[in-house]
C-alpha cells in the first residue's frame, strides 16, 4: 500500500481515537482512547521520516506520561458514576469555539511544499520545490549517513545544548515540586 | 516694609515726617491685639500688662494722628498724600495697592477714632476690671482700632472694605462677648449677618465701578467719574444705591437697623465705642470720601437723606417708650446717624462730619455715663443678692446724690444733644437742619426731611430728659439696702468722662459758624477734599432773617422738649421694674418697637430657612448631590464591580473556556 | 509528501482537544485533552521538519520532555487539591473566587 493510504487510515483512527477520548464517560476508557490516539501519531511520525520521535512517543507519552495518568486516577479512585459533562449551554459554546477554531486553522493548514516554495521566492520551477530548502534535504538523507539517534543528536548537543541543559533543571524543579506537592505532610 | 511714595494726580510734596509713618497707628494696635490675645491663652490673669499694652497702643496711636494732623496743618495738601505700602493684587489691569491716603478728612476721622478710643480704653480698665475675660476684651478692642483705622485711611475701595469687614467682625466678637448666654450669642450673629446683607451691596458697587471707571482707588475715581459717567445716570445711580446699601447696614438705618439695639448685649464700653462713635459712623465716612459720585446722583442724594430723616424720626419714636437705658441710648444714636445720613444726602457733607465729631463725644459720653450707672446698680445688687434688671430705669431713680459726677456730666451730654446752645450738638444739629431747609428751595421734598428732622429733634429732647429723669431725679426706686452700696464710679471711670464733658462742651468751636462769630474751621479744613462735589451739587444754606428764625425755631422746640420730658415722667409715680403694668395701645406698639423684629422674621427669616432646610438641605443636599453624586456614583463603581467580579467566579472551566476564547480571538487577529 | 494533510489532521486533533477541555468537568480527563493538544503540535512541527530542516525534531523532543514533566506537576497538583475537596471535578474547586 501507498504512504498515502496507510496514512489516511492512521489519520481516521487518531481522530475516531480522539473524539471517543473526549466523550466517553469512564475514565479509564478515555485514559486508553487517548493512548490510542497516540499510537497513531507514532505510526505517522514513521511515515513523515522520524523514526526516533515515533519511538520516543511510544517510550515516553504512552508508556510513562499515560501511565501515570492512570496511577492517579486508579489512587483517586474517581471514575465512577455521574456524567461529568458540562451542561447544554457550555455544549453549546464548546461547538462554536471548535468550529470557529478549526475554521481558522483550515485557511491556515492549506499548505504545500510548492506554495512555501513560492513564498520562499525560489525562481520558476526548476527542479523540485524541494530543493529551495536545504536544511530539509539534509533532514531526508542524514538518517541514512548517521544513523537515526545520530541525526537528532547532532543538532541537540551541538546548536540547542543550551536549553537541553535547562531541561534537565526543569526535571528535577518537576521532580522536588510533584514530591513536596503530593506529600501529606511537610 | 519699604515705604514708597507715590505721587496722587496732582503733584504734591512728597510726604516726609509724620505722614510717612501713619501705618504705624494700624500696627500699633495690631500689635496690642497679639499681645493681648497672647496674654489672654496664656496668663489672662496678667491684667496689669494687659491694661498697659491695651492703653498704652492706643494712646501712641493717638500720639502719629496728632503728629499727622500737626504736619498737615502746617502744609495742607491740595490732593490726598498716599502711603503705599504693598503690592496686594496684581490681577492683570487690575492692580491693587495696599495704600493708606492721608488728607483732612481722613485725619479728622483719625484723631476721633484714636481719641475717643484711648478714653473709651481708659475708662474700660475700671469697667471691665473684674471681669475674668479682660485679655481676651482688651484684644478684640485694639483689634477693632486697628480694622477701624484701616478703614478710614484706605486709600481705595478694596483697601476701606478689609477694614470694614473687619470692623464687623470685631462687632461680633465683642457684641458676643458674654457668649456663655445664648442671647448675647444670638445678638452677634443678627449683626453679623445684617451687616453681611449690607457688604454685598458695596462688593455690587465695586464691581459696577471696576466695570465703567476701571479703578477701585478713591482719588481717580473722584477725577474719572464726571467724565466717564453721565450724571443722574443708570451707572452713577446704581453705584450710589450699593453704596448706601452698604451704609444702611454698618450704619443702622432703616431697613438694616434692627441688630443695633439687640447689640446692647455687650460691655457698655463696647457699645460706647462700636455702635455709638466710631462703626457706625463707618458708613457716614463712605459717603464723604465718595462725595463726587452722590454728588452727581441726585436721585441717590434724594434717597439717602430721606432715609435718614425717616430713620431720625421713627428711631426717636421708639426711643420714647424704652425702659432699658442702653436701649434707649442705641435707638438715640439710630437717630443721629440719620440726621447725618440726611447731611451727606443734602450735600452738606461738612456738616455731616462735625455732627459725626460731636456726636462721638457726648453719645460717647452718655454711654460711659449709662455704664458707670449700671456698675453702680450691678454693685448694689450683688451686694444685696438681687437679680433685678441693673439696665432698667424704672429701678433707679434719685440717682444724682449718690453719683454726682456722672449726673452732671451726662446732663451736660443731654442739653448737647437735644441742642441747646453752646454746646457741640446745638451747631452741628441746625447746621443740618438749615442745609435741608434751604436745599427744599429747589426741590420741595426737603421740606418735608426737615420736618421730620424738627419733629425728631423735639423727640430727642424728650425722650433723653426722660432717660436723665427717670434715672438721676426724683425718688429712688431702689431699696434701702441697695441704696447704701450705691456710690460713684472711681476716678479711672470718671477721667475719661470728664473728657470727653469737656470736648462736648467746646466741640461747637469745631465749626463755629458765622454768625457766632466763628470762621467755620472744620469747613475750611475740609474744603480741598470736598471741592468737586461742592461744585456739582452746590449747597443753598438760608441766610438773614431765615437763618436767625430757623436757629430760634430749633432752639424753641429743644427746651420744650425738655420741659416736657422733665414734666411729664415726673409726673406719675414710676414703678419698680417688677412691679410695673405692661403698655397698652400704642405705647406697647413703640415699646416692641413697632413689632418690626416679628415682621422681619416672618416676612425674611422663616421663609428662608425653610427654604434652605426643605429644597436646599433635603432636596439638593442630600437627595440630589449625595444621592446622585456621592453615592450613586459609589453604587455605580460597586455596580461595575459586581459585574465584573462574576468574572471571577472561581471555576476552572470558566476560566479555560474564556482563555480558549481569547486565545481563538488572537489567532483570527493573526490570520490577517 | 503529507505536508499539507499532516496540517489538517493536527488542526482537526487540536479542535478535537479544545472542545474536550471545554466539554469535560474532570480535572484528571481536562488534562488529558491538553496532552492532546500538545500531541498534536507535535504533529505540526514533525510534519515542518521535513521541509525545514531537524530542528523541527530537536523542539518535539523538547515538547515532551516538558510535557512529561508537566504532567506530572500537574498531577500532583490534583492530587492536593482533592485531599481538600475529596473530589476532582472542578465545579468544586472555586477557591479563587473573587
Amino acid at each position: 500500500m501507498s504512504a498515502e493510504v496507510v496514512f489516511y487510515l492512521l489519520a481516521g483512527f487518531a481522530v475516531v481515537s480522539a473524539l471517543l477520548c473526549i466523550t466517553q464517560r469512564n475514565i479509564i476508557a478515555s485514559a486508553m482512547w487517548l493512548v490510542s490516539t497516540m499510537f497513531s501519531l507514532s505510526g505517522i511520525y514513521v511515515l513523515l521520516n522520524a523514526q526516533f520521535i515515533a519511538a520516543i512517543q511510544v517510550l515516553v507519552y504512552a508508556g510513562a506520561v499515560m501511565v501515570l495518568f492512570l496511577f492517579v486516577i486508579m489512587l483517586l479512585n474517581v471514575g465512577r458514576g455521574g456524567t461529568d459533562l458540562r451542561g447544554a449551554p457550555v455544549r453549546l459554546v464548546a461547538m462554536l469555539v471548535g468550529g470557529a477554531l478549526l475554521a481558522q486553522l483550515f485557511l491556515l493548514g492549506r499548505v504545500t511544499p510548492g506554495g512555501m516554495a513560492v513564498l520562499r521566492g525560489a525562481a520558476g520551477g526548476a527542479g523540485s520545490p524541494m530543493a529551495s530548502f536545504p536544511a530539509g534535504q539534509l533532514a531526508l538523507t542524514a538518517p541514512a549517513s548517521q544513523g537515526v539517534v545520530g541525526a537528532i543528536a547532532e543538532p541537540l548537543f551541538r546548536q540547542y545544548l543550551v536549553p537541553f541543559e535547562l531541561t534537565s533543571i526543569l526535571l528535577l524543579a518537576a521532580a522536588v515540586g510533584a514530591v513536596v506537592l503530593a506529600k501529606r505532610k511537610l | 516694609m519699604t515705604l514708597s511714595l507715590i505721587q496722587a494726580a496732582a503733584p504734591a510734596p512728597a510726604p516726609a515726617g509724620a505722614v510717612g509713618w501713619v501705618w504705624l497707628a494700624v500696627a500699633l494696635p495690631l500689635a496690642g491685639f497679639l499681645v493681648n490675645g497672647w496674654l489672654a491663652l496664656k496668663r489672662p490673669g496678667a491684667k496689669t500688662a494687659v491694661s498697659a499694652v491695651g492703653a498704652g497702643v492706643l494712646l501712641a496711636a493717638f500720639a502719629v494722628a496728632a503728629a499727622v494732623f500737626v504736619q498737615l496743618r502746617a502744609v495742607p495738601p491740595e490732593s490726598p498724600l498716599i502711603v503705599s505700602l504693598w503690592r496686594w493684587i496684581p490681577s492683570g489691569s487690575l492692580d491693587i495697592r495696599f495704600a493708606f491716603q492721608v488728607d483732612q478728612l481722613s485725619t479728622v476721622m483719625l484723631l476721633v477714632v484714636t481719641g475717643v478710643g484711648s478714653l473709651i480704653h481708659l475708662f474700660s480698665i475700671g469697667y471691665m476690671r473684674s471681669d475674668p475675660g479682660y485679655a481676651r476684651y482688651f484684644s478684640y478692642l485694639n483689634l477693632f482700632v486697628a480694622f477701624m483705622l484701616v478703614l478710614v485711611l484706605g486709600a481705595s475701595l478694596p483697601v476701606l472694605f478689609v477694614g470694614w469687614e473687619g470692623v464687623g467682625l470685631c462687632s461680633y466678637l465683642l457684641i458676643g462677648f458674654w457668649f456663655q448666654d445664648q442671647a448675647n450669642a444670638d445678638a452677634g450673629k443678627k449683626a453679623f449677618l445684617m451687616n453681611r446683607i449690607g457688604d454685598f451691596g458695596v462688593l455690587i458697587a465695586m464691581f459696577i465701578l471696576w466695570w465703567t471707571l476701571r479703578s477701585l482707588d478713591f482719588v481717580t475715581i473722584a477725577e474719572r467719574a464726571p467724565v466717564r459717567l453721565a450724571a443722574g445716570g443708570a451707572g452713577i445711580t446704581a453705584i450710589t444705591l450699593f453704596l448706601f446699601l452698604g451704609c444702611t447696614g454698618k450704619s443702622a438705618q432703616i431697613p438694616l437697623y434692627t441688630w443695633l439695639p439687640d447689640a446692647m448685649a455687650g460691655p457698655t464700653p463696647v457699645s460706647a465705642l462700636i455702635h455709638a462713635a466710631t462703626m457706625v459712623t463707618a458708613g457716614v465716612y463712605l459717603v464723604a470720601r465718595t462725595s463726587t459720585l452722590f454728588a452727581m446722583a441726585p436721585v441717590s442724594s434724594a434717597i439717602v437723606a430721606g432715609v435718614g430723616a425717616f430713620t431720625a424720626l421713627y428711631a426717636a419714636s421708639i426711643g420714647l417708650r424704652q425702659y432699658d437705658i442702653k436701649k434707649v441710648l442705641a435707638y438715640s444714636t439710630v437717630s443721629q446717624l440719620g440726621y447725618m445720613f440726611l447731611a451727606v444726602g443734602t450735600g452738606a457733607y461738612v456738616a455731616g462730619v462735625f455732627h459725626l465729631v460731636t456726636h462721638a463725644f457726648f453719645k460717647a459720653l452718655l454711654f460711659l455715663g449709662a455704664g458707670s450707672v449700671i456698675h453702680a446698680m450691678h454693685h448694689a445688687y450683688h451686694a444685696t443678692h438681687s437679680h433685678e434688671d441693673a439696665q432698667d430705669m424704672r429701678n433707679m431713680g434719685g440717682l444724682r446724690r449718690a453719683m454726682p459726677w456722672t449726673f452732671v456730666l451726662m446732663l451736660i451730654a443731654t442739653l448737647a444733644i437735644a441742642g441747646i446752645p453752646p454746646f457741640a450738638g446745638f451747631f452741628s444739629k441746625d447746621e443740618i437742619l438749615a442745609a435741608a431747609f434751604g436745599r427744599g428751595a429747589s426741590q420741595p421734598v426737603w421740606y418735608l426731611y426737615w420736618a421730620m428732622g424738627v419733629l425728631a429733634a423735639l423727640m430727642t429732647a424728650f425722650y433723653m430728659m426722660r432717660l436723665m429723669a427717670m434715672t438721676f431725679l426724683g425718688e429712688s426706686r431702689l431699696g434701702a439696702a441697695e441704696r447704701e452700696h450705691v456710690h460713684e464710679a472711681p476716678w479711672s471711670m470718671t477721667g475719661p468722662l470728664l473728657v470727653l464733658g469737656g470736648l462736648t462742651v467746646a466741640g461747637g468751636l469745631l465749626n463755629l459758624p458765622a454768625f457766632a462769630g466763628g470762621h467755620e474751621p472744620l469747613e475750611r479744613w475740609l474744603e480741598p477734599v470736598l471741592a468737586r462735589a461742592n461744585e456739582i451739587m452746590p449747597l443753598a444754606m438760608p441766610h438773614g432773617q431765615t437763618e436767625w428764625l430757623l436757629i430760634g425755631g430749633a432752639v424753641a422746640i429743644a427746651v420744650v422738649g425738655l420741659l416736657l420730658g422733665w414734666r411729664l415722667t415726673l409726673a406719675r409715680t414710676i414703678l419698680p421694674a417688677r412691679e410695673a403694668p405692661p403698655d397698652t395701645g400704642f405705647s406697647l406698639v413703640l415699646f416692641r418697637k413697632y413689632y418690626i423684629d416679628e415682621i422681619y422674621n416672618g416676612l425674611i427669616v422663616r421663609p428662608l430657612v425653610a427654604i434652605s432646610r426643605y429644597v436646599l438641605w433635603k432636596g439638593v443636599d442630600q437627595g440630589l448631590i449625595d444621592g446622585l453624586g456621592a453615592n450613586g456614583s459609589a453604587g455605580l463603581a460597586r455596580g461595575l464591580g459586581w459585574v465584573g467580579s462574576r468574572l471571577q467566579s472561581g471555576q476552572l472551566g470558566f476560566y479555560v473556556v474564556v482563555f480558549l476564547l481569547g486565545a481563538v480571538w488572537l489567532l483570527r487577529a493573526m490570520a490577517r | 509528501m503529507l505536508l499539507g494533510p499532516s496540517l489538517l489532521l493536527s488542526a482537526l486533533l487540536f479542535t478535537i482537544g479544545v472542545a474536550g477541555v471545554m466539554l469535560r468537568r474532570n480535572a484528571i480527563v481536562l488534562f488529558m485533552c491538553v496532552e492532546l493538544m500538545l500531541n498534536a503540535v507535535n504533529l505540526t512541527f514533525v510534519a515542518f521538519s521535513q521541509v525545514l530542516g531537524l530542528g523541527g525534531q530537536v523542539i518535539v523532543f523538547f515538547v515532551m520532555t516538558v510535557a512529561a514533566a508537566e504532567a506530572a506537576v500537574g498531577l500532583a497538583i490534583i492530587l492536593a487539591v482533592f485531599r481538600h475537596t475529596r473530589s476532582v471535578d472542578l465545579k468544586n474547586i472555586n477557591l479563587l473566587q473573587g
